[in-house]
């Protein structure tokens, strides 16, 4: 029997982002964090959370090197659930034959959208005398799994029986240096095979309408989609740690002033997100945003929801 | 060159500490340019082995020896007059002349008293850098003579990854982005175009952690009996 997913072949994967995207839809993602032992119920508590607030929900791949519950395992739970996952897959920890082996059974699995990362260091997490892997990297990544659904064949280039239908997502972020070589990563990875991207979390917006800008006079907005990362803040202390810990944030004086004059942080820390979606769905090449709600999921459905994007369309 | 590091005393004693006559032998070449396996640190070494020894009340016959290259057979041979004397050698060479020391003296017990770090260079006095994996498939042709496999935290190949800000990698402030110093290296090549190309994952199978590499040269040599 000729195995086929009952996919169009219009489709990559014919997962409902990709659908909503090509539809012209401003899409809405969100990220869960799987949690560090091997609960079923606790991913299932934050998909519960979750649940309608978004079109797709990725779910982070062991984020900052911290051991976790894997991505494509949480990502059934949501599948049963009824939600559709975005695995994330970084090449920190796996080398390509792990990668591909993964890829197969994700795809085997349900998965239909898998976003590709380089991974942050291993130095970051509870494990900082691992060995980082880094076999590949995520523009590699990106190619290979291109090349694994479009000519079915592995990174070897020997061939594979059947293709995993996969929609392709990669980062992109235009807070890191050296700025003008941003948006040719952002066209290397068009190029390798990425179909959607989503960017870094998002506060200096003067700097992502310059990077928009850059993107669009290289036309590559018609070439991806485009979501823009938000994070509602919880605290003056987050916000400061992100400004001045995490590599590749990018936080304004502005906001830390903001906070710092406010009575209620996590109400000011709302309202600037929702500001900041506000700004971002009027800039030209745009197509959703993805909110990154790190251990405050239960925010995600009020933000959505007064950001005026609930409810989410039904395919 | 080979850089080395002196490992922690305490662990080179643990090794000595039941033991009464031992040698010290040194490296005239890359260890001796980082200070750290040359005559000069057989001296000190040799003197706190035993006074360490003097200190729990026992004496320890240290012998000093330092050859011109410790990896190489024939500069090795003089110690093969004393070694079978003595309970146990610490090598203050790279892993390279520790294993010519087993191999060519068997069954003496020859410990490393360096730990070897990397293949770098001496960037200014007192500070060596890692310049050199050592991969096999050299890519500095492409990257404007800046290494990004030994000197970017994840060896990437495609340019600086998210977490290059101000010129200063993800890891820490003190390691410079060696992405950015290539990008800057192209732009004044002029062939900032380089950046633009897709690299293809790389054949790791030439380089460390694959299998036991060598370097065979025919016409050299001696057919053996």
């Amino acid at each position: 029997m000729n195995e086929k997913n009952n996919i169009d072949d219009n489709f990559k994967s014919g997962s409902n982002l990709e659908k909503l995207l090509k539809r012209g839809e401003f899409v809405v993602t969100s990220e869960l964090g799987p949690p560090r032992g091997a609960s079923r119920e606790a991913v299932e508590k934050k998909a519960e959370i979750l649940k309608g607030s978004a079109d797709a929900f990725n779910i982070t791949d062991c984020q900052t090197a911290m051991v976790r519950l894997s991505s494509i395992a949480s990502g059934v739970i949501l599948i049963n659930m009824g939600m559709e996952p975005v695995i994330q897959m970084t090449c920190r920890d796996r080398n390509r034959i792990a990668i591909q082996s993964d890829i197969l059974g994700a795809a085997a699995l349900g998965m239909k959208n898998l976003l590709c990362l380089t991974g942050d260091h291993q130095c970051f997490g509870d494990h900082p005398d691992a060995k980082g892997v880094f076999d590949i990297d995520s523009i590699q990544l990106l190619d290979i799994v291109r090349q694994m659904r479009d000519e079915k064949r592995f990174q070897s280039g020997e061939e594979l029986k059947v293709e995993p239908r996969l929609f392709l997502g990669a980062a992109a972020n235009p807070f890191a240096d050296p700025f003008k070589f941003r948006a040719i990563r952002l066209a290397k990875k068009i190029a390798a095979g990425t179909d959607f991207i989503q960017t870094q979390i998002i506060y200096n917006i003067k700097k992502f309408e310059e990077w928009m800008s850059i993107v669009r006079d290289m036309g590559l907005h018609k070439k991806v989609f485009i979501l823009a990362g938000v994070t509602p803040i919880r605290s003056l202390g987050m916000a400061k740690y992100m400004k001045n810990n995490v590599p590749g944030m990018d936080v304004p004086d502005e906001i830390i002033k903001r906070l710092e004059g406010a009575e209620k942080k996590k109400v000011e820390g709302i309202n600037i997100c929702l500001e900041i979606i506000e700004r971002l769905r009027k800039i030209e090449g745009v197509a959703g945003i993805h909110i990154m709600a790190i251990e405050w999921e239960e925010i995600v459905p009020e933000i959505v929801e007064r950001a005026g994007l609930l409810p989410r369309p039904n395919l | 060159m080979i850089v080395a590091e002196s490992k922690p005393f305490k662990e080179i004693y643990e090794w000595v500490k039941d033991l009464k006559k031992i040698c010290v032998i040194g490296c005239g070449d890359c260890v001796t340019v980082c200070h750290m396996g040359g005559q000069k640190q057989v001296e000190e070494l040799a003197i706190k082995l035993r006074i360490a020894a003097k200190r729990e009340g026992r004496e320890l016959d240290v012998k000093e020896d330092t050859v011109l290259r410790q990896c190489e057979q024939e500069y090795v041979e003089p110690i093969g007059n004393y070694v079978n004397e003595y309970d146990a050698v610490i090598s203050i060479a790279c892993g390279v002349g520790v294993q010519t020391l087993a191999e060519k003296f068997t069954p003496a017990k020859i410990y490393p008293g360096v730990n070897t770090t990397f293949m770098g260079a001496p960037v200014k006095p007192g500070l060596f850098l890692e310049r050199c994996a050592g991969c096999g498939d050299c890519v500095l042709d492409i990257t404007g003579g800046y290494c990004p496999i030994s000197r970017c935290s994840k060896s990437l190949l495609n340019g600086p990854c998210g977490g290059s800000v101000g010129g200063k990698c993800e890891v820490s402030k003190d390691i410079p982005c060696v992405w950015q110093e290539i990008y800057e290296q192209l732009d004044k090549q002029g062939i900032i175009n380089y950046m633009d190309e897709i690299r293809p994952p790389k054949r790791w199978s030439t380089s460390t952690g694959s299998f036991p590499r060598k370097l065979e040269l025919k016409h050299l040599q001696v057919e053996e009996e």
